[in-house]
């Protein structure tokens, strides 16, 4: 018996090593085959730089690269940024964190054959941060602190700040800041790439058929060695989610980016077993309501706070994640984000996050009567989407009818949705939204400010931007946590102006044969596919062509 | 001078007809079109003591009770679900009682209110003739050249959604459709001799229009009312689908259909299968009994009957 052991372990050892290595093979990327991606938006424009749709990231951005990105092969940390056209690791501030240099990658080319240099990588950030007069920017209220852009070599790259800013590195990150060829800008100027493309990305373009797809093939020239794996893509126009689902599932689309609701991941994963592999994440994608304060009773902080106390967002996280794509309670700030208040914390200051939700209601009740508002009625603008807003605007009208609330509904479709909010401010109470692509909670919490442009519960108060400012000038997580801390329950709980339903959670099932990419906290990043690789014995498995 | 007097015992009075004996000739006469009375009839009822009938309130939301089959017993209450759950554990059979009201309310206003405003343009455009009705009937052109689904789309988008707005925007796509019917008949009553008769004697514009040519243009009138109205409660339930109709919470079984039939047809089949079922029975049932009412009314159909 003695002797028994001894082999046996080296037997169990042996195995486990022959059964890692092979493994470990079977894990090698591969390359080659095409990858067809279902997407359920149009493309406005090509344009990053002025679009804010995932309809347009989707196919568009394969064809570009960033500075820097999140890093791919750990998207889910809302922290880890890599450089993509940078070389190196992302440059920390100098100069008391207000001068960034980064050192620009050599031997890039665009599709076109034209060399990347720093001034590329200039002329895109000076369209982002300073456009010219006309020219529309989607993302320049996120460069606020960028004093001035140099290229001191046709390597070097130098962002110089006002003040130092923890905003700045996320901002620089965001997906949308496609870099462009300064030749493509300085010759055919500054709206040519709404309809044109030629970047450095993975993918080089092939044809887009309107309302049909868009093809990218293999950028062979691509700057990160060894990628992409797959020679071509392909992204399927499908604005119906039956229809997305249906191709998933028939084998005709391998992958869809933005998320499924749980009853369809369910529908997949019983009809296809492990020919589905699901991915799930937290989204950095919250609901709102908000009250229009400049209806009466909405004036009124009591009334404010009386709607919010009535929403129990444990149970509605419970059994609306069964439902829509909804799940996290938390604060302003996206919650797997280190500056996030814990929820110990929310529940213990922030009105509407105790347990105790019979007690809460019992209050919302109390203040409701103190405003001489019992029984209030009012009207509820939602958007004509069904998830997660129509699903979550059901439950909500639910959740203020049990605290003694009559509250009637009025769905619109996008376009006179937001001319409510924007234009005709004709709502009492309004579903709202905070959805970014990078973490970026300083940034992020802009929506909350009274002068912010999204900001549509219509209120002024000079405190909350003093603090906001206070918050834009601190440069380490350290001093930035408990003023957003601060910030935030001015918002939620002082004065109750916005209120936080549930985050948003993501739900990705994909076919099993597609390896290497990892789902993010948006919908918006990840998407170069430069990672992404089909295993082609195992499609084969599946009988998919 | 002789007078002939009726024996007696000849005279006998026909016995008078009761309730059931309507009822008996229809159902042998007209059985489906009974049968579509009786589908009316029900809906009706559970329209109207929808309170009495509907076992919870439609709109009480029971998570945990959340998509469950038929059968399942509510502890709490001690209820039965008989119909199920939908996806916040609403009862089922309780939004399909209330839906009856909505598609009833919807149905019969937008019906009754279309058909009327069409009778009255109907029967004026041909009373009046020349510019009048030129003018008119180029109107109901336009107004019939859209399909009655488009025409409501086009009228929610524009004026937002809600019952009242569903009212409006499928009431006015049925007036040109009535006013047109309605016209034709009134132009062949028009020639006739009573009404240059009532015109010689002074009577007002109004009086021979609604005294003397109206009652005349009757039975079309009520063959597209009763048309009308499974068109309007089909609509409904199309506009509510579309998400452009009814909104949540009120019970409307197109808003039913809409939050089952993508995602649950596999899983909870009973989400979208009821409210299906129900509005094809209320369509199928208003044109049967249309179909049976043109037939009485239709003087043809009825020699041939």
């Amino acid at each position: 018996m003695k002797g028994i052991a001894p082999k046996l372990a080296v037997a169990v050892l042996g195995a486990t090593f022959t059964f890692g290595a092979i493994s470990a093979k079977a894990a090698a990327p591969e390359y080659g085959g095409n990858l067809n991606i279902v997407v359920g938006s149009k493309i406005p424009s090509y344009d990053g730089h002025i679009e804010s749709t995932f309809g347009m990231i989707h196919p568009i951005r394969p064809f570009y690269s960033l500075l820097i990105r999140e890093n791919p092969d750990n998207p889910a940390s809302p922290t880890d940024f890599v450089c993509d056209l940078c070389v190196g690791s992302v440059p920390q501030g100098t100069e008391g964190g207000t001068k960034f240099t980064f050192k620009i990658r050599t031997g890039v080319k665009f599709h076109d054959g034209t060399p990347l240099t720093s001034a590329d990588i200039k002329a895109s950030f000076d369209k982002v941060v300073n456009p010219p007069k006309g020219i529309a920017s989607n993302r320049k209220a996120y460069f606020k602190m960028v004093e001035s852009i140099t290229t001191p070599d046709a390597e070097t790259l130098v962002f110089k700040l006002k003040h130092p800013s923890g905003t700045f590195i996320p901002a620089v990150a965001m997906p949308f800041n496609f870099i462009y060829s300064k030749k493509d800008l300085d010759t055919h100027g500054y709206t040519w790439h709404q309809k044109n493309i030629n970047g450095t990305g993975a993918f080089s373009f092939v044809e887009h058929v309107q309302g049909s797809h868009v093809k990218g093939q293999k950028n062979p020239s691509y700057h990160h060695k060894g990628r992409p794996y797959l020679d071509s893509y392909t992204a399927l126009a499908a604005p119906k989610m039956s229809v997305r689902l249906q191709a998933i599932r028939g084998g005709r689309a391998d992958i869809e980016f933005r998320g499924f609701p749980p009853k369809a991941r369910d529908d997949l994963v019983k009809a296809l077993g492990d020919k589905i592999k699901v991915q799930e994440s937290d989204w950095n994608c919250v609901l709102l309501a908000s009250p229009n304060h400049e209806v009466k009773p909405f004036d009124n902080p009591k009334v404010r706070r009386a709607l919010t106390l009535a929403i129990d967002r444990k149970s509605g996280s419970k059994y609306l994640s069964n439902i829509a794509i909804v799940k996290t309670p938390g604060g302003i700030v996206f919650p797997q984000h280190p500056m996030a208040t814990p929820m110990s914390e929310l529940k213990a200051n922030i009105a509407g996050y105790s347990d105790d939700v019979a007690a809460s209601r019992a209050q919302a009740k109390k203040l409701l009567k103190e405003a001489g508002q019992e029984g209030l009625k009012f009207t509820f603008l939602n958007r004509g989407v069904d998830q997660p807003y129509k699903i979550v605007g059901t439950w909500l009208l639910g959740q203020w009818k049990k605290a003694g609330m009559k509250v009637d509904q009025v769905v619109k479709p996008t376009t006179p949705f937001y001319a409510s909010l924007r234009k005709k401010g004709d709502f009492d109470v309004s579903v709202d939204f905070n959805c970014q692509s990078i973490v970026n909670p300083i940034a992020d919490v802009s929506k909350f400010l009274p002068s912010a442009g999204n900001n549509y519960a219509n209120f002024e108060d000079a405190k909350l931007e003093s603090m906001y400012d206070e918050l834009l000038k601190a440069g380490t997580p350290a001093e930035q946590t408990p003023l957003l801390r601060a910030y935030e329950k001015r918002v939620l709980n002082d004065l109750s102006s916005q209120m936080i339903t549930l985050w948003w959670y993501k739900i990705n099932p994909h076919r099993s044969y597609v390896k290497g990419w990892k789902i993010a906290p948006s919908h918006y990043l990840n998407q170069s596919l430069d990672n992404i690789w089909i295993d082609a014995a195992e499609k084969k498995r599946q009988g998919v062509n | 001078m002789a007078t002939s007097e009726l024996p007696n015992e000849e005279f006998v009075l026909p016995k008078q007809k009761t309730i059931w004996d309507t009822l008996l000739r229809m159902l042998r006469r007209q059985p489906l079109g009974s049968a579509g009375a009786l589908v009316i009839l029900i809906m009706a009822f559970a329209g109207l003591f929808a309170e009495q009938i509907a076992p919870f309130d439609p709109e009480m939301e029971n998570f945990e009770y959340m998509l469950s089959p038929p059968g399942t017993v509510h502890e709490e209450a001690g209820k039965v679900f008989y119909f199920g759950t939908d996806s916040f554990g609403r009862d089922q059979l309780s939004r399909m009682i209330y839906g009856a009201r909505t598609a009833l309310l919807v149905g019969f206003t937008a019906s009754f209110c279309g058909a009327f405003l069409g009778l009255v343009l109907g029967v004026a455009s041909a009373y009046f003739g020349g510019t009048v009705d030129l003018v008119l009937q180029r109107v109901c052109d336009v107004f019939m050249a859209f399909p009655l689904i488009i025409m409501a789309l086009a009228i929610v988008s524009i004026f937002g959604t809600g019952v009242e707005m569903v009212i409006i925007a499928i009431t006015i796509p049925f007036i040109p459709n009535c006013a047109r019917v309605v016209r034709s008949g009134a132009l062949a009553l028009k020639e006739l001799p009573y009404i240059d008769a009532a015109r010689s004697v002074g009577y007002s514009h109004v009086r021979i229009i609604m005294r003397h040519m109206v009652p005349n243009v009757m039975a079309p009138f009520l063959i597209m009312l009763t048309a009308f109205v499974g068109q309007a409660i089909l609509t409904e339930a199309s506009l509510s689908y579309l998400g452009m109709g009814v909104q949540e919470p009120t019970a409307a079984w197109g808003l039913m259909l809409q939050g089952g039939a993508e995602e649950y047809a596999e899983s909870a089949p009973w989400v979208p299968i009821w409210p299906g079922v129900a509005i094809t029975l209320a369509v199928f049932g208003f044109n049967l009994f249309g179909d049976a009412v043109r037939d009485v009314l239709d003087p043809k159909l009825r020699s041939q009957v």
